[in-house]
């Protein structure tokens, strides 16, 4: 595992600081389209060939390939969109998505941003109190586009291991 | 993830009080999917009873030492492979005071010790050890006829058949050939003789739902064709299509099975009964996502196998895996899938697999609708002032079937289960 510290990084404290703050905004927009449910963007915010999955953390561990969510490319992402938004049969529910915890790990000559976060779901269907629905990491790759960040590949690791029914929205 | 606790979900009937309706197996009462009694009475004579259940996958314990903690029914068991290879499946409890003391999901070890008083045992589930067996400078100490080989955790009787490891509590149950029956023991085959497993990973869920509702729901090819509006929108299932639901004579195990035909017409009359089941001109934007490499000697594209009392085996397209099913109460039933493939996989074959892993599991394009439909089914038996529900789809029949709109399997189900259950 990467070192937390910025200074484990080849970045200035400086750049450490700027380079989180801004993954922070775009984390914050990224929990506003799931919280809103609004599934039709949230495949821009991925680059043309990013790659997205969700795992549980004993895969990650392992080195096990499975997601329950396993996407590459944006295409696979809008398909899982209209998939949620048209054809998944389930009940409503709200989700609430928290973030926290921003470390930037390091960035490659090319320009690549390394960085892992944490994050919380809570899901709150329509008859039952609150509950946290998932907890994990996200390890994320950051490439810039025409200046905005976008993500080349989030691994969500969660360690809710025993997934509530299940999991209709991405997170 | 308990329910609101004040709500009377129909836990507490006696099953002295309960009588199945007229005796009709068209006519299933809500009381087998909720009451306390119903569900001890299956532990004991289904779970614990001339049944084979599914434990592990011998990919999942590939070396001597290699244990996973796993389940029999809802009972917590160790399974494990031996110094000479031989697999062993006992209870994960401790013999002095009763301790769970395997904590770890899968690792490898040369023995277990129990962390509360350091009872140690060895791969084959024997007690070996005792710490202060004769006492401490000769005070205390267990009883002089205390021997270790009376004091063994409970273990089970074994079988495996290319590479699958099953667990029964009973000593006279039949053979696993015999078990499964010929038809379902040739769908089996297809998918485990042969080929090395290679394990590509794990998940679990819980379904707010009792565990025999998915029986049910892999035994029921109507709603696959109106409750999956992916199913039908991209051609994978639809009425008329080639399909089969392949029981064995008992009824408890079945195959649903389908070809997949990607020139189907959907007649006008088909389309006007699955309305809302189809989307019209919805196309995928990953047009090689739903591709089949034919890699299996069967006629069928997709085959969901249910074995009694706890096992799927899901040969979706290429998306190959296990569901083990450990019921929790009459109320919810936790799912644990182990994804596969094979060893001589190519990386294109594997990320195939990776890429229709999106189509099951607790998020998939058709996994999301079971669970949620399971939950539908088990919230209107909870908190209701109706009964029982129907199955009357192709009254005809009982069992095998090869129309989509029928629900004689689960008739099939039912008759053995009243039977086993003296219900
Ligand atoms: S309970 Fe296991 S050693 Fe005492
Ligand atoms: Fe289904």
């Amino acid at each position: 595992m990467a070192s937390t510290h910025p200074a484990g990084t080849n970045l200035s404290p400086e750049e450490a600081r700027a380079l989180r703050f801004e993954i922070e905004e775009f984390n914050t927009e990224y929990a506003r389209i799931l919280d809103e449910q609004d599934i039709d963007f949230w495949p821009d915010f991925f680059t043309a060939d990013g790659f997205y999955r969700v795992t549980a953390k004993e895969n990650h561990d392992e080195g096990l390939p499975v997601g329950l969510v396993w996407c590459d490319g944006r295409p696979m992402m809008q398909d899982r969109a209209a998939a949620v938004k048209t054809t998944m049969v389930h009940a409503p529910r709200y989700l609430r998505h928290y973030n926290s915890n921003v470390r930037v790990t390091g960035v490659d000559t090319d320009g690549t941003i390394h960085s892992e976060s944490n994050y919380l779901v809570i899901e709150t269907l329509m008859e039952q109190e609150s509950r946290i629905f998932q907890a994990g990491l996200y390890i994320d790759q950051f490439v810039r586009e025409d200046g905005v960040l976008r993500l080349k590949a989030r691994d969500c690791i969660y360690d809710s291991l025993l997934i509530p029914n299940d999991m209709v929205y991405p997170v | 993830m308990p329910d609101t606790p004040f709500i009377d979900d129909g836990s507490n009937v006696p099953l002295s009080e309960l009588r199945w309706p007229d005796d009709d197996l068209t006519r299933i009462p809500d009381w087998i999917y909720t009451s306390d009694e119903v569900f001890q009475r299956e532990r004991e004579r289904i779970f614990f009873g001339e049944s084979w259940c599914f434990v592990a996958l011998e990919a999942e314990i590939p070396e001597p030492g290699s244990f996973k903690r796993s389940y029999v029914g809802d009972v917590p068991v160790i399974v494990t492979r031996d110094e000479d290879g031989d697999i062993h499946v006992f209870e994960n409890r401790c013999a002095h005071r009763g301790a769970e003391f395997c904590r770890a999901l899968r690792g490898k070890a040369e023995n277990f010790t129990c962390p509360y008083h350091q009872w140690m045992y060895d791969l084959k589930g024997k007690l070996m050890a005792v710490p202060f067996r004769r006492g401490d400078h000769g005070e205390g100490g267990m009883p002089k006829d205390f021997k270790l080989e009376d004091h063994n955790p409970k273990s089970l009787n074994v079988t495996t058949r290319h590479g699958v490891v099953f667990a029964s509590f009973s000593e006279s149950v039949e053979s696993l050939e015999e078990y499964l029956g010929p038809e379902n023991l040739e769908q089996f085959d297809v998918v485990f003789k042969g080929r090395k497993l290679k394990i590509l990973g794990f998940y679990k869920n819980r379904l707010q739902g009792n565990w025999k509702l998915y029986h049910e729901n892999l035994k029921d090819p109507y709603h696959a064709t109106l409750l999956h509006v992916y199913l039908a929108t991209f051609r994978l299932m639809v009425a008329g299509q080639k399909s089969a639901m392949i029981c064995d004579e008992s009824g408890r195990h079945s195959t649903m099975a389908s070809a997949k035909d990607d020139n189907i017409e959907i007649g006008e009359e088909t389309a006007s009964q699955m309305k809302s089941a189809f989307r019209e001109g919805m196309e995928l934007n990953d047009p090689d996502f739903l591709n089949y490499v034919q890699e299996f000697d069967s006629p069928w594209t997709v085959t969901m196998q249910i074995i009694w009392p706890n096992l799927v085996v899901q040969r979706e397209l290429n998306t190959l895996g296990i569901r083990h099913i450990v019921p929790r109460g009459p109320h919810a039933l936790d799912m644990y899938w182990t994804m596969f493939g094979y060893e001589d996989d190519t990386p294109e074959l594997e990320r195939q697999r990776m890429k229709q892993g999106n189509l099951m599991g607790p998020s998939g394009y058709l996994g999301v609708d079971d669970n949620e439909a399971i939950k539908y089914l088990q919230d209107g038996f909870k908190h209701s002032h109706s009964q029982e529900g129907i199955v009357k789809l192709e009254p005809e029949k009982e069992g095998s079937t090869e129309t989509l709109i029928s629900e004689a399997s689960v008739r099939a189900l039912y008759r053995h289960y009243r039977q086993v259950m003296d219900i």
